[in-house]
Parts: C-alpha cells; structure tokens; sequence
C-alpha cells in the first residue's frame, strides 16, 4: 500500500446502501410503475434521516456545487431564536445520542428482574460511566426506595447494635472517590470460545463512578466493633433478595470500604442502589450491596447464596473456589471494537479503559498484530487506584487486516494474562473472573470482529 | 494522589488505635437498636447454623408448599422450567459418601444443578428463607423453610421421603451434603488474609515488547448468523465518530473490497410533520416571542392552543391583525406574513401546538 493511497480524507463513492433491503427493493418496484414521486420522497426520507452520517461516511469530500450545503445554506439553529434556560429542569442528552443505550443481552437471562444490562463502553469517553449508563444487575428487580424511610443497621459482634437514619449517614465527614465496578461475570461468555459481537457485551458489565459516602469503619467504630476477633462483614440489602456478601475487616480498617449515597455528584440512582449502597473497591460488583440495610460483624464467613452457589469458580480439579473477589488487571480497546466499521483507511486514535482490582494502572500496551508487537500506550490523567484507566495511541489504519489488542499493567507488576495462560490454570468452565487479553480483528472491508488468537 | 493515601494512613492508625474501644468523636449521630429491631432484621443463617430459628418441617408439607409456590419456576422436582435454572439433578449417592460431586470433573456434563455445587446446607435455608418465592419474598414461615429445604434435599436423595428436617438434626444433615467437600480457599483473589490463602496470582505474563508471539491465528470467531443476534449494531453505536457501528441487517462486504461507508444509525423519532411547521415559525419570526411549549414575551403555542382549540380561522385573524389585551398588556404588532403560511400556522396551533 503506498503512501498517498493512505488518505483520510479521499472521496469515496457515495454508499449503496443507505436505504435498507427493503427500502431498495421497495424503490426499484415502484420505480417500474413509474412513480417518480414516491421514489423521490423515499429518498429524500432516507437522506433526512440520515443526514449528517451519511455525508460523513463519504469522508468529508468537497462537494461538486463547490461547497457544502452544510456550510452553505445557514441551519435553522444559526438563523432563529434557540431555546430558553430550564426548559428541562434535569437535562437530558442530546436526541442525536440514542443510540447510546445500556442493553440486554439476548438469551443470556430469562427475566429482566434477575438479569444484566451492558454499558455502551465503545460509545463511552474518559473514565467516568454516566449515572444513566451504568450497567445494571439485579437479582430481584430494582426500587426506588424513600430515603427517608432507609434505615442502616450494624450488629453482630458490637458493643452496641446502633441504627442509622440517611440524616445521620449524610451528617458525618464523607469522602469521594472514583472507583470502578465489574461483575465478577463480564466477560464470561468468551471463557471458552467467542459469543458475542461487541465491547457492550463483552466488557460492558464495568462501570467507573465517583462515589461520596462515609467509610464503613467510621460506623462499625460508632457501634463498638470487635474489629480483632470480628473477622469477617456480612452486607445485606434491603429489597427483596436482601442480597449477602462476605467482606473482609482487613480491607474495611483499611478506610477503603464507603457506605456511598453519592455517585457523580448526584444522588446513586436506583438501579444502582438509592439511597445506600456498599462501595468495595476492587472487588466484584456483586459485594457492592444495593439498598444496603445491615451489616454485621461476625468471626466466620457467611456462605451467602451468591458466595455458595453462584460467583464460585470451578476449576479444572472439579473443586470450586470460593469468596474470590479481587477484580484483577484487565483492559480492553473500546474503538475500534467488534461491531464497528472503519470508515476508511488513514489515521486512528485507538483507545480503551484499563483497570485493577490491586491498585493503579502502571501501563497498558497496544499491539495491532496480534501479541506479536507491542506498542506503549499514552495513560490519560487521571490514573487513580482501583478506577478504570483511559488509554490512547496513535495507529494509521493501511487497509490490510489487523487484530488488535491491549495489554495492562498494573502498580503490582502483574501483567494481565492471554487467554492461553488463564486457561492453562484455571480452565474454561469457570465463568468468573475472565481478564484476559481481547482480540478485536479489524478485516479488510473496515468491519471489526470479535476473535479469539491461538 | 498523596492525599488519597494519607486519608488511608490515618485511617488505618484510628482503627489500630480504636479497635475494640466504642467512637465517642460523632455525638449525637444514630441510635442503639431496640431487640425488636434487630430481630426484625437479622436473619441470616451462617454455615455453623447460628442465626438459625428453632423450628421443624416434613418432606410431604414441603412438596405441598412447593407445588404451590415453587414448582412454576423450578418445576415439580427441581429439574426447573424453561424459566430457570434446575435445583436438583446431577448427584449421587456416592457423592454423598464422599461429600464431592463426581459429575463436576466432567467437561461433557450438560449443566450444574444447585445441589450439585452448594456444600452448606445453611446456604438455602438462608436463601429461601430472605428471598423466596421470588414474586414474595421473605413471606414462608421457618417451619414452611425447612419443609422446603426437606422436600429438596429429599429429591435429592439427601435425605429419606419420611424426613422431617430440623434445627436439632440439620448439622447431620450437612454431613450428607454432596458436594460438602468441594470448595477451596486456596487462591489469590479474596482481598485479606483471614484465609490464610496464597498470595500469587494464578498467572505470570510478560510484558514483552517485540517479536513476541507467533504470528497470530485467529482461533475462534463469531460464526456468521450471530453478526446480527444482538441487533443491528449501526444503531448501537454514536452516530459520528471514527468509527461507525456496522450494518448487521445487511451482509457484510467482500473482505478485499473497497471500504462501504455503513447506514445511518437509527435517527431520532420521525418528523411528524410538525417539524416544518415549526420551521414555519422560526422562518416567519415568531419564535422571538412565543415558545412552542413555553412562554417567552408572549405565551406559548401550548397555552394558546389551550385556549382556542379548533378555532383556526380565528386564530389566522389574530396572527395577521395582531393584537393586545388576550394575554397580558404587550402588543403582538401587525405581521406580514402570507395568508398560506398563517393557515398552516394557525391550523397547527388550533390543533394542539405539537413538537
């Protein structure tokens, strides 16, 4: 490929298939019969709706009239009055930004209130996942839940069992902090082979929020907890799964452990636990309890349902591990990513989000060969313990096929594994806890894939 | 980033300090909890049955309660609907001497059964008891729970049809649980040292830089039909951007040909031909003054439609005489515009002043 043919910005012929199927055979039938106003207008519906793309796609050319319409003829919005302030009193994204939705994955669950949504990662910028967007997992349905009816209790081996209203909560010295959260499943229907087509449904079950809460330590002291012999904090939910976790005392007198009401400035949402949730940095979503009611200080560990029957790992010993928790290092190019086409050969910005159950990202390398060669990707500010870690490089697409992957480091020195390693330990019936290196295979006609390398 | 670490220092040094001894810093800040309370609460039951109420229940009053709350969703015994997951299944009497289930070494072994992986018997006591029936939770009575856990454990084979399953027996009963034996601790991935378990992560990659790896072979890859399984993915992507999402409802072009620029994602809602009017008022000025859904000098389109629903022709008499004294002391001066526009205009507005 040489050089010159290596350009962003060449014209391309105008696309054949910006009418669907249907619409094309719709078209050439009516077309026979001679009804130049229906084809005319069934055009002119699709360019309407598909404007703006649709000019996009054909690479920014300049235009045969000598100037783009778009620049040419002033828009409605440069020539009149826009709107005024408050006309929404919370505002919404854009209309053109629907496309960005979190999304079930067909077949994966069998009722929506014990199921997962995905977030849009492969649409998504920076760290910080849009409340609106966050992935969703629920065991028995989501509440939205008055707060001022919550209560928060600690008992167990406590001086005093003390209860707490969210006043109260909300009256001591909080702390933010941005973390991550991934379900200990993400990524698991590509343990043994590949399923699915996109970054959605792949990785789509991590999110990064800042939370403000107060640490848990702050109230188990108000109580009088046995933190010595008091090994072990079960968290409970108050809905109707009243979901348990076991959570260790090491890592909530480490000040690590928030009870969180705030998630990016604003209130958590109700999907994702309002008015109270458990922030466990590092550790699977699922011990993050939602519409958390107690916790008590106990000196064994619980064997809750989801630490008993679900979330164990089963090994290739037939054994199954049980209360794995840790997120370890793990990273994923966002775009280009399965289910995306490259509009034309030239340059890209590859990027993508790292992150580590054990701390910071250190680095994240990117290669475009398939491991063979590996490139040093920029980490964008800020890197912070145990929240996702935007990366970027840069990568000039020549045309020819390309797999595509991202390697990460963490502040440990652990190197997120292949596929080959992971299986070689742990097998590929054990669902939970894949973080291993995605391959995305950029084909020759610009459309990503979702691939697994040997 | 120092400051992060040292709100954890300190941290640390006040729960060294504090251990064992009651906060007094926050006063005033929550409550003791009455017994009540926590009573009402504190249900959990732990694999050394601490937390477990006295109570009894029988095999044949569990297949009762079973058939009326349970069997919709996991079926009559456990072997599940097309809903869920299946219960029981999968076990054998010689797991239950050996307290591991010999089907979990087995790749080709279609699924795994709950019974098949639970090694404590507290585990669904628990559960049931917090969250089942899952459309009423927490609604069975003990003596109701540990019937149900009888009826499972029976259908297993666990324990007899004659069992009656209660807090003086159910620790005998853990000692049958087949799969009893078959959980580990022996990993790198719970964040303390409560279980003493090891410290290094299962694997130890390399960040190697150059000439790494063979050339890589793609091994597994989405089989054609599923391209589309999870929806046209042009409409599950930002509609600009460097890359586009790919029209899955079409077939994907010939790799070697010339890059297709994709479809449009999905746009925003149709126009409803509401849009050109509204294009209407920009053009003839009117949006200066009046919303669409909003007051602004004068009131909004909404609030006039309000007001005068269905009289159109009175509304294009207002529209190009203009007017004072309807809606307040401002004056709508005389306007210009063509009589074919303020019948569209007037229409619209009459008909309910839509986006």
């Amino acid at each position: 490929m040489k050089e010159e043919n290596i350009n962003s910005g060449r014209v391309q012929k105008a696309p054949e298939n910006f009418l669907d199927k249907a619409g094309i055979k719709k078209v050439f039938a009516e077309g026979k019969e001679g009804r130049r106003d229906f084809i005319r207008s069934a055009f002119a519906a699709a360019a309407a709706g598909a404007a703006a793309p649709v000019a996009l796609a054909q690479g920014n050319p300049v235009p045969t009239e000598g100037g783009d319409p778009n620049i040419l003829n002033l828009p409605e919005h440069a020539t009149n009055l826009g709107q005024g302030v408050a006309t929404e009193g919370y505002g919404k994204p854009s209309k053109y930004e629907a496309n960005l939705q979190r999304r079930q994955s067909p077949g994966l669950t069998q009722t929506t209130q014990a199921s997962v949504s995905f977030a849009p990662l492969q649409s998504l910028f920076g760290i910080v996942t849009p409340s609106g967007l966050h992935f969703e997992r629920h065991h028995q349905g989501w509440w939205d839940i008055d707060p001022s009816k919550h209560r928060f209790m600690i008992n167990g081996m406590v001086k005093t069992p003390k209860v707490f209203t969210m006043d109260e909560i909300m009256r001591l010295p909080s702390v933010s902090r941005f973390h991550f959260i991934e379900c200990g499943a993400n990524t698991a229907v590509d343990w043994g082979n590949v399923a699915v087509p996109t970054v959605q449904y792949t990785h789509g079950m991590v999110s990064c929020s800042e939370f403000t809460g107060v640490p848990l330590i702050t109230l188990l002291e108000l109580a009088g907890a046995d933190l010595k012999n008091g090994k072990f904090v079960l968290a409970e939910g108050g809905d109707g799964s009243s979901m348990t976790r076991t959570i260790p005392m090491s890592l909530i007198t480490s000040g690590e452990v928030l009870v969180a009401y705030g998630q990016n400035g604003e209130m958590l949402r109700p999907e994702n636990g309002y008015p109270l949730r458990l922030v466990v940095p590092g550790v699977q979503g699922v011990s993050w309890v939602k519409y958390l009611r107690r916790v008590e200080v106990g000196d064994m560990p619980y064997a809750a349902k989801d630490e008993a029957v679900h979330y164990i790992d089963l090994q290739p010993s037939g054994q199954h591990r049980q209360y794995t928790s840790i997120q370890e290092c793990k990273s994923v190019v966002t775009t280009p990513s399965g289910g995306q086409v490259l509009l034309d050969k030239g340059f890209y910005n590859i990027t993508g989000l790292a992150w580590s159950g054990k701390g910071k990202i250190k680095k994240v390398d990117v290669s475009v060969d398939g491991g063979r060669n590996w490139r040093q990707a920029r980490l964008e500010t800020p890197v912070l313990s145990k929240a996702l870690t935007r990366f970027n490089i840069d990568w000039v697409w020549d045309g020819k096929p390309a797999i595509i992957q991202s390697r990460a480091t963490d502040e440990t020195g652990f190197v997120q594994p292949t596929y080959k390693q992971l299986r070689g330990v742990r097998g590929t019936r054990s669902i939970y806890h894949n973080n291993a290196i995605q391959s995305w295979l950029v084909q020759e006609n610009g459309e990503v894939k979702n691939v697994q390398v040997s | 980033m120092s400051k992060f670490r040292k709100v954890l220092f300190v941290a640390t040094l006040l729960a060294a300090g504090l251990a064992n001894a009651q906060s007094t810093k926050y006063v005033n800040v929550g409550r003791d909890a009455t017994p009540r309370e926590v009573a009402a609460w504190d249900i959990d039951v732990r694999p050394d049955f601490k937390g477990l109420p006295k109570g009894s229940g029988t095999v044949a009053k569990g297949q009762d309660i079973w058939e009326a709350k349970c069997a919709q969703c996991h079926g009559v015994f456990g072997e599940a609907t097309e809903v869920f997951s299946p219960l029981i299944g999968g076990t054998s009497a010689d797991d239950i001497k050996t307290g591991h289930v010999a089907n979990l070494n087995r790749k080709d072994y279609p699924g795994r059964t709950t019974i098949m992986k639970v090694a404590t018997v507290s585990t669904l006591w628990d559960y049931i008891n917090r969250a089942m029936p899952w459309t009423a939770p927490k609604s069975l009575k003990p003596d109701e729970v540990y019937s149900v856990v009888a009826y499972l454990l029976s259908l297993a084979n666990v324990v007899p049809e004659d069992f009656t399953l209660s807090d003086k027996n159910i620790s005998e009963v853990q000692n049958r649980m087949p799969n009893r034996n078959g959980m580990t601790h022996e990993h790198a991935m719970w964040p303390g040292h409560e279980f003493g378990s090891k410290a290094k992560p299962d694997t130890a990659n390399v960040a190697c830089m150059s000439n790494c790896a063979p050339e890589a072979k793609v091994a597994s890859f989405l089989p054609d039909f599923a391209r589309n399984a999870h929806g046209n993915l042009a409409e599950q992507n930002r509609m600009v951007g460097a890359q586009h999402g790919a029209n899955t409802v079409v077939p994907e072009s010939k790799a070697g040909a010339p890059v297709v620029a994709p479809v449009a994602p999905a746009t925003p809602k149709a126009d409803n031909g509401n849009k050109a009017v509204i294009a209407l008022l920009g053009k003839n000025g009117c949006t200066a003054c009046h919303g669409v859904d909003k007051k602004v000098v004068g009131p909004g389109f909404n609030e006039v439609a309000k007001k005068h629903a269905g009289k159109a022709d009175y509304l294009v008499g207002k529209i190009k005489a203009g007017g004072v004294g309807v809606w307040g002391q401002i004056p709508m001066p005389v306007q210009t515009l063509n009589d074919a526009d303020a019948k569209v205009i007037a229409t619209w507005i009459a008909q309910g002043a839509a986006k």
